[in-house]
């Protein structure tokens, strides 16, 4: 999902709160952050590295309706217009029928709609190669990322504030 | 900001039932009280219900021979609207205890900072407890068939072996010591756990917090069964020859959404007089999410047993909602579907949103939807079964609502005066200060 070939600047922490902390120092002194990978969530953390708020609720809300309308057109359209079918002696279109469709299909609709989503944005899915930048943040510790291209700071300076803010490790990696 | 940036806040608060509360719920009361003579008096002179339901369809079923035995007199209407109240109440009040009682057994930490507000709401308690015993001993027949002179007894004219049939549950004895059991037990164990909760404020420790979990898992028991068999007593009774096995999940649903649409909106109104800082807008936002989850959930079982009915069509079943759509002239039809808007709709749309849920001013909203929305529940499962056609909204009904709300408001105000309004020496209050859903 990314371009290659750009550099970024890895910083490993090993604990929530200084990573966090870092953060805020590496932020106020005019860096931008690109990601930071916990094994855990970390609470804050988005705020503080400014990521804009999800709009997953929005896409969920939308595939909901979806699923919602598509239920009305599948049971109006099958069981009382295309081929009408009394049922328990009940009127061929008769809502209370069909509320379970609705309520199911809202929620098929908004969970894979959402799962999908999910993967897509994030850039997971079978063909994609996950952007790793220290396997260790998957067990204990804690990997700040910096895109060098995305700031006018140099190198070294970067590295001296993250090393400062209680980095125990700061590497470039090319991906 | 997360965990870190939260600011040390006082817990040490006072509630102060002020002078002037006190005169606005005196006031409230009075109006209530002169609601309800008012509409006694038009009553009386045969006012409040000029609709000819007798043609209506439905009607005929199952009632025509009993209303023609019990002459319809109009204190019923008075008794009916006491009942409804009386049962709305006393389970908004046993709420605040089912909502301690499931947080200790969940060892739950984000809740501690306001349960005191859910700790003071079964203050209420006695005051419906003596009303429903005294209708019962002394209306029972106003209120529910099986308690109708010889309906038990083969060899009268009023016989109904259906009703006879439920005997064992249904008589007055075991239905006198059941109500004196519900009462005894909710308000007993809601004065142990209350006193050992105003206990650890002063001597500190988790001794307290310990029996509490204890007890209130004691009362999950107690109310594991009572809030079923309550449900049956204060409500499915009175259509006495209908049943539905998912009653008691289903009063106990309305009653829980209302229980904790009313500890929202108090504490909310609390924070906006300058009270419980300490609750944050994660807190709220919790506490969004759970009116916003069990309006849902009263939904699902409310719909899931009219489906069961409607789907399978047995007359016996189905004449419930019979009555309500179309019985009596149609009057309960508006209520009915006033009902699902009002619990389902309005918190449904209203609430789905995280920032609906952090803005005081939406999350009151939407408890008053839910707090008005189950009363009105309440009002369609008991009115058409007690007086039929002969129900409606009067002055009578806003009077009695007005008395009961304001009561209510009083002891609970009066209740949380006797501690400080944060459990200080709770052992999960400072996870509570720190509660951050982000």
């Amino acid at each position: 999902m990314t371009d290659a070939n750009k550099k970024f600047l890895v910083g490993v922490y090993d604990d929530d709160d200084v990573a966090l902390a870092a953060v805020n120092k590496i932020k106020s002194a005019g860096v931008k952050i690109y990601e930071v990978y916990s094994p855990f969530a970390i609470h804050g953390m988005d705020i503080a590295i400014g990521h804009p708020r999800t709009r997953i609720g929005i896409a969920a809300f939308c595939f909901g309706l979806t699923g919602f309308l598509c239920a009305i057109t599948l049971t109006t359209w099958t069981m009382g217009i295309d081929w009408p079918m009394v049922i328990g002696g009940k009127d061929p279109l008769s809502f209370p029928n069909f509320v379970p469709v609705m309520f199911e299909l809202t929620v098929l609709f908004t969970a894979f709609g959402m799962t999908i989503t999910f993967f897509l944005s994030n850039g997971l899915g079978p063909t994609v190669k996950p952007l790793l930048f220290d396997p260790r943040c998957t067990d204990n510790k804690f990997v700040m990322a910096i895109d060098l291209s995305k700031n006018k700071m140099s190198e070294a300076e970067i590295a001296n504030l993250v090393k400062a803010s209680g980095a125990e490790e700061v590497s470039v990696k090319q991906v | 900001m997360g965990a870190h940036h939260h600011e040390v806040v006082s817990v040490e608060e006072q509630f102060e039932f002020t002078a002037e509360s006190k005169r606005n719920l005196l006031i409230g009361m009075g109006i209530g009280a002169a609601l309800v003579l008012i509409g006694a008096y038009m009553l009386s002179q045969g006012g409040g219900h000029g609709h000819d339901a007798h043609a209506a369809a439905g009607h005929a079923a199952e009632h025509a021979h009993d209303h023609a035995e019990h002459a319809y007199h109009w204190t019923q209407r008075i008794i009916s609207n006491l009942w409804v109240n009386s049962v709305y109440f006393a389970g908004i009040s046993i709420i605040g205890l089912f909502f301690i009682a499931y947080n200790n057994l969940a060892q739950a930490g984000w809740s501690a900072v306001f349960r005191r507000v859910p700790e003071a709401m079964p203050a209420f308690l006695p005051i419906p407890a003596i009303i429903i015993l005294v209708l019962a001993v002394g209306f029972g027949d106003k209120l529910f068939h099986w308690m109708h002179e010889g309906i038990m007894d083969p060899s009268s004219p009023h016989y109904d072996a259906i009703i006879a049939g439920k005997k064992g549950f249904l008589n007055k004895p075991f239905y006198f010591i059941r109500l004196v059991l519900y009462f005894g037990l909710w308000y007993g164990l809601w004065k142990v756990l209350r006193n050992l909760s105003l206990q650890e404020d002063e001597i500190g420790g988790t001794e307290n917090y310990e029996k509490a979990i204890k007890f209130g898992t004691a009362f999950l028991l107690v109310f594991g069964v009572t809030s079923s068999t309550s449900a049956w007593d204060f409500v499915m009774a009175i259509d006495t020859h209908w049943f539905s096995t998912m009653f008691g999940w289903y009063t106990l649903a309305s009653w829980h959404v209302a229980g904790l649409a009313t500890m929202t909106l108090t504490i909310v109104m609390l924070k906006e007089r300058g009270y419980l800082s300490a609750v944050n807008e994660s807190h709220l936002h919790d506490l969004g999410k759970f009116c916003f989850a069990f309006s849902i959930f009263w939904t699902y079982v409310w719909f899931a047993q009219f489906l069961l009915i409607y789907y399978a069509n047995l007359p016996e079943e189905a004449i419930y909602y019979r009555e309500r759509f179309s019985g009596y002239g149609g009057i309960f039809k508006a209520p009915f579907f006033i009902n699902v808007f009002l619990n389902f709709v309005t918190p449904f749309l209203v609430l789905m949103t995280r920032d609906s849920k952090r803005t005081p001013v939406i999350l009151k909203i939407s408890c008053w939807s839910i707090i008005i929305g189950h009363y009105f529940d309440f009002y369609t499962n008991i009115m058409p079964g007690t007086i039929g056609e002969n129900a409606g909204f009067g002055p009578v009904e806003f009077g009695f609502i007005l008395l009961f709300a304001c009561a209510f408001i009083w002891s609970v105000s009066t209740q949380l005066t006797k501690g400080n309004l944060i459990p200080r020496n709770h052992p999960m209050l400072e996870e509570s200060l720190h509660h951050d859903v982000a």
